[in-house]
């Protein structure tokens, strides 16, 4: 058999970085990324989270420079980010854990653990944040 | 695998099978009933000052606690950002430098954060 003859079979390559703007992700591909980019801020921020660590706990000296530092708005808005990647990676976590433990893998079951995902944690994220930010 | 030495070696990969994937799950756990132990001591207990946010982790078995759940996300950590690194980087000696950064920063971390702990 010559290549000629060969059919012309459909070529699949991972997607690249241009494609990102028009390629659809589905719910389930969206917390999947998002549970990559949350843990890696939080990978990053490692040293800022272990920063409020150690002055919130050694004195109550530090424990004053720690919430002077809350204080700032600027640094609100990190902590929200925190907050939300926090709550986003735990419940993508659960929801691993969920499908692993029951098999949970078609479609349609990925499809709606994604939205459940993004249903408790984005609400989670608000109601912290008002918090956060002194709204109640 | 067809030939897995000299310059064909492979020099940083996955350790292929059960146990990252395992060791990843069981520090999530791990993790996840520290927080809610954690999240049940903040919660109930009155109003929340230094002397109570100290006191919830000088209590012995929460430093205990808290110990272990550092070493678990220095391992989940590990776990998960090298499959970043290898997903995405594939010169070999750039990732080889990805991993031995990203060592240097979690053990670093991890030391600071048990330093914290531990004079309390």
């Amino acid at each position: 058999m010559t290549d000629t003859n060969k059919p012309q079979r459909p070529v699949f390559r991972n997607i690249n970085i241009t494609d990102i703007r028009t390629y659809r992700l589905p719910p389930a591909g969206i917390v999947s990324i998002l549970h990559r980019i949350s843990g890696a801020g939080m990978f990053l921020m490692m040293p800022f989270i272990i920063w409020m660590f150690d002055n919130s706990l050694t004195s109550e000296v530090s424990f004053e420079r720690f919430a002077l530092a809350v204080s700032n708005p600027l640094v609100k808005l990190i902590c929200l980010g925190l907050i939300w990647a926090y709550l986003h990676h735990f419940v993508a976590g659960v929801r691993h854990l969920w499908m692993d433990a029951t098999h949970s893998v078609t479609k349609e079951q990925g499809r709606s653990s994604a939205i459940v995902t993004f249903a408790v944690s984005l609400p989670l994220t608000v109601i912290l944040g008002a918090k956060l930010f002194g709204l109640f | 695998m067809s030939k897995n030495y000299g310059s064909k070696r492979i020099v940083v990969g996955a350790h292929y099978g059960l146990r990252d994937w395992l060791s990843q799950r069981v520090t999530a756990v791990l993790m996840a009933l520290f927080t809610l132990i954690l999240l049940a001591q903040v919660l109930f207990g009155g109003p929340l000052g230094y002397d109570r946010w100290a006191g919830i982790f000088s209590a012995q078995w929460m430093k205990v606690l808290t110990f272990v759940t550092i070493l678990a996300l220095l391992q989940h950590v590990w776990v998960g950002i090298r499959d970043i690194w290898m997903d995405y980087i594939k010169p070999v000696g750039l990732r080889l430098a990805l991993h031995v950064f990203s060592i240097v920063w979690l053990v670093g971390c991890a030391g600071w954060a048990v330093q914290v702990l531990w004079r309390l």
